[in-house]
């Protein structure tokens, strides 16, 4: 992947994510939270994660983001007009995250010759984060976690439709 | 070829957009929006990790972030829903029976 590409998908990615902060709709921000997704699905299959990718795309924006949509549709959210935070809030924040930035940039100029494992450069072996290797992976050494992990999704739908159903009689 | 510092760095600036979106913005809906941004920051990471090392390890995690994200919409936004229809609002500022 050329830097070209890499820093015009970038700014585009980093565009779309303040979009998400910036507008005033939330209908607006979940499309501009869908681009980014999208934009992240691509950046996955620049970095040999197919499979990744893939599921970035299918569950990521085209199921979480659905249920956020449908939310949004059900609650018919207006333009809040009482939405304000004090100027020397948001000034505090803004400086706290570029501090954040600069020093995880800084740091990554300094020490980002030191990263262990081949690098970028040498070419990923054949198959490399494909289906099957990473549910090789999945199924063998991490089988417990997986278990774990639907528990949590049957624990995530149980928990759901007791908080947002009507109260019955 | 793009070595894997530029997307770190490229997560970091995710990850600070969604922090700022939270602490900013007052409506639940998009501060949640932030909170998938910056678990999205953290999957990029891990993916160009993962090819740094050429393990897939760091692509299984993403599988498991994913899960925890779904799972983590369905609770919040029935959340949402059932503070919608008590208050009527979901700002966050509004909301403040349990501030101290």
């Amino acid at each position: 992947m050329g830097f070209v590409l890499f820093f015009l998908l970038g700014g585009l990615m980093v565009a779309s994510a303040l979009g998400v902060v910036l507008t005033s709709h939330p209908v607006r921000s979940t499309l501009c939270l869908v681009v980014t997704l999208f934009l992240l699905a691509v950046f996955f299959i620049f970095l040999d994660a197919d499979f990744v990718a893939a599921l970035q795309v299918v569950v990521y924006a085209g199921a979480i983001m659905v249920v956020f949509l449908f939310v949004i549709m059900l609650l018919n959210l207006q333009v809040d007009p009482h939405e304000r935070t004090p100027p020397s809030w948001r000034f505090f924040t803004l400086g706290g995250a570029s501090v954040f930035v600069l020093a995880v940039l800084y740091l990554l100029r300094a020490a980002g010759t030191l990263l262990p494992g081949p690098g970028m450069q040498s070419a990923a072996p054949a198959g490399f984060g494909s289906i099957e290797a990473v549910g090789l992976r999945l199924y063998t050494q991490y089988l417990l976690q997986f278990e774990i992990t639907g528990l949590l999704m049957l624990a995530g739908v149980i928990g759901a439709v007791v908080l947002a159903k009507r109260r019955v009689g | 070829m793009v070595p894997t510092t530029y997307y770190v760095g490229l997560s970091a600036i995710l990850f600070a957009i969604g922090v700022i979106g939270v602490l900013v913005r007052r409506n639940a809906i998009v501060m949640f929006l932030s909170i998938e941004l910056m678990l999205n920051a953290a999957n990029l990471a891990f993916v160009a990790f993962a090819r740094q090392q050429q393990s897939v390890d760091g692509q299984v995690i993403v599988f498991f972030v994913m899960t925890v994200a779904a799972a983590e919409a369905a609770v919040g936004l029935a959340i949402i829903i059932a503070v919608f229809r008590h208050r009527q609002t979901i700002n966050a500022d509004e909301l403040r029976l349990l501030r101290w």
